[in-house]
């Protein structure tokens, strides 16, 4: 089943003032059910304005969204339900932390869904365990904690709900390494658990070869390519011309083909370059001997 | 939903209005208010109407942008009409129990009305051709004399400059917390008076900590470019006076010059 599908989705800014802006173009897409996808697109290309659409934010100026099959602006039917279904965790969500506790701040969404206390208590728990918070943590005040320690709380509050569908926008922007990674491994943890689907906005080209099995490149307030990693990274020369990258390995390899290897062109992560590097090896060591 | 908020909007263009001084502009907007308040009668005040619609040509800001600013006044316009109406005295049209409708007081409310209308109009067309920069820096300017009685007028120009400039960027700021908390299932829309206040607290508080952290940042970003105040401070853009000022200047001083003619051969309207 598809989770997401949009029908010439097009979404117009500050309609009818001088500065009118198309940041979404009649966008047709169609995300399959438990895919792990990755977003990139450079600034302003639209993913933003994009991935509000899908829990009913924003509403199209023309065009539908549908949800799990379900037009979601269609006659009778409740948008908030679809706020749950659809999670989603904006830029630097730290910023939208406001209760005493942490403990309350994650419970802010499923209390609001209307769930009984008792549920309310094991949805928070458990979000807090997939993004490693502790019990004692949870009775302090968001405001007391480190910036990493806030992100994680924050995409608790959206991981308590039980989205069906998880969107993160930039969820490792200005964290480091170390958090980038504890962050986008929990992410991965919760989608191997839970089998839901999930996009990915990202800047990294390294991460969402690392993470992703889809990627889905925006251009111009529309679609440039939507495909698995392997094959979109390995159109390498179109995804450069966007102003995007690839990732490092993929460049190493592409010099290599260039320079008369025959090694893959679709290589995106570490993994697969030893792989390849050693199957490389061994022939030439053949050749030699 | 915020996004139609039209204070101090600038309206970006090339016109000679817009390339006038800033100061200039502010001398005769003032002018232009004393002008409708001269005005004693329906020709004069024509003369105001005719002078501003000319001016909004001029200026070539659409017809729909004037409407948008006249639209929060729209109540207080009705609320003073009906009372004129009925409480000036007069000839009487319609009589109904306490209640009278004078023919003067008709008169009266519409003169009113109009009045109201165009010294609204008049002056967003100050801030529809003028960027909000260069209008602190035209008071700035315009208010240097006080700085004689201790006034600290630099310092009060940073401030509304600095406000000014932070209205888009909170603006923003509480469309994404808004966002963001519906996201999570805030429930905004629905509820009586208490709950409604109640759903306020999940944007105020995050949007208080982020203006805080903002201006701690700026304060910061301010000293460490060593900023210490107007004493001695010279300007990247200086304030010049044109010929087209004082072009525009003739142009005030003849529609002043015609609403007192008129007023002199017309007479008074009764009632004002």
């Amino acid at each position: 089943m598809l989770a997401i599908k949009t029908e010439q989705l097009t979404y117009t800014y500050s309609q009818g003032t001088p500065f009118e802006k198309v940041a979404v173009d009649h966008v047709d897409l169609a995300i399959e059910q438990g895919e792990f996808v990755g977003v990139i697109g450079h600034t302003g290309s639209g993913k933003s304005t994009l991935i509000q659409h899908f829990n009913g934010l924003l509403k199209p100026t023309s065009g539908k969204v549908l949800i799990e099959g379900t037009d979601i602006w269609g006659q009778g039917v409740n948008i908030r339900d679809y706020r749950f279904k659809v999670g989603l965790v904006f830029q630097y969500p730290e910023y939208q932390l406001f209760e005493e506790t942490v403990y309350k701040d994650i419970a802010f969404g499923p209390t609001n869904m209307g769930l009984t206390p008792g549920q309310v208590d094991d949805r928070v728990r458990e979000a807090a365990r997939f993004v490693g918070l502790s019990d004692f943590q949870l009775q302090k005040s968001p405001f007391e904690l480190s910036g990493g320690q806030k992100r994680r709380v924050a995409i608790a509050g959206v991981l308590a709900m039980n989205p069906d569908i998880l969107i993160l926008d930039e969820p490792t922007a200005g964290l480091d390494p170390r958090g980038r990674d504890q962050i986008l491994g929990q992410i991965k943890q919760y989608h191997r658990t839970r089998k839901n689907t999930i996009l990915l906005v990202s800047h990294s080209m390294e991460d969402i070869a690392r993470y992703a099995h889809k990627v889905l490149v925006l251009n111009h307030a529309g679609v440039a390519m939507y495909d698995d990693v392997d094959k979109v990274f390995s159109r390498a020369r179109e995804i450069t011309q966007i102003g995007l990258s690839v990732p490092q390995v993929t460049r190493i390899f592409m010099g290599l083909r260039e320079r008369g290897f025959g090694v893959s062109e679709s290589v995106y992560t570490l993994d697969y370059a030893t792989r390849e590097l050693l199957e490389l090896l061994g022939k030439g060591e053949d050749r030699h001997a | 939903m915020l996004r139609d908020i039209t204070i101090g909007q600038y309206f970006p263009g090339e016109s000679v209005i817009h390339r006038m001084d800033p100061r200039m502009k502010i001398v005769l907007t003032l002018a232009y208010i004393v002008m409708l308040f001269v005005a004693a009668n329906a020709l004069g005040l024509a003369v105001g109407v005719v002078f501003l619609a000319l001016c909004y040509l001029v200026s070539r800001i659409p017809a729909r942008m004037i409407l948008r600013s006249l639209r929060p006044v729209v109540p207080i316009i009705i609320f003073t009409s009906v009372l004129n109406m009925l409480f000036v005295d007069g000839q009487p049209v319609f009589q109904w129990w306490i209640l009278k409708i004078t023919v003067e007081g008709i008169q009266t409310a519409v003169f009113m009305s109009v009045r109201i209308l165009c010294l609204i109009a008049g002056t967003s067309l100050l801030t529809y051709t003028t960027s909000p920069i260069a209008l602190t820096d035209g008071i700035e300017r315009l208010c240097n004399p006080l700085k004689r009685f201790k006034l600290p007028v630099h310092e009060l120009a940073m401030m509304m400059t600095i406000a000014l400039r932070f209205i888009p960027t909170l603006i923003e700021e509480t469309d994404k917390i808004i966002s963001a908390q519906k996201a999570r299932g805030a429930d905004m829309e629905s509820g009586g008076l208490v709950q409604r206040a109640k759903a306020l607290i999940p944007i105020l508080i995050p949007l208080f900590v982020s203006a805080f952290r903002r201006a701690d940042e700026l304060a910061l970003a301010m000293e460490c470019r060593c900023y210490r105040g107007g004493e001695g401070r010279t300007r990247m853009k200086q304030l010049k006076i044109h010929a087209r000022d004082f072009w525009c200047a003739l142009a005030v001083a003849l529609g002043m010059a015609a609403v007192v003619l008129l007023n002199i051969w017309g007479g008074t309207l009764s009632a004002l």
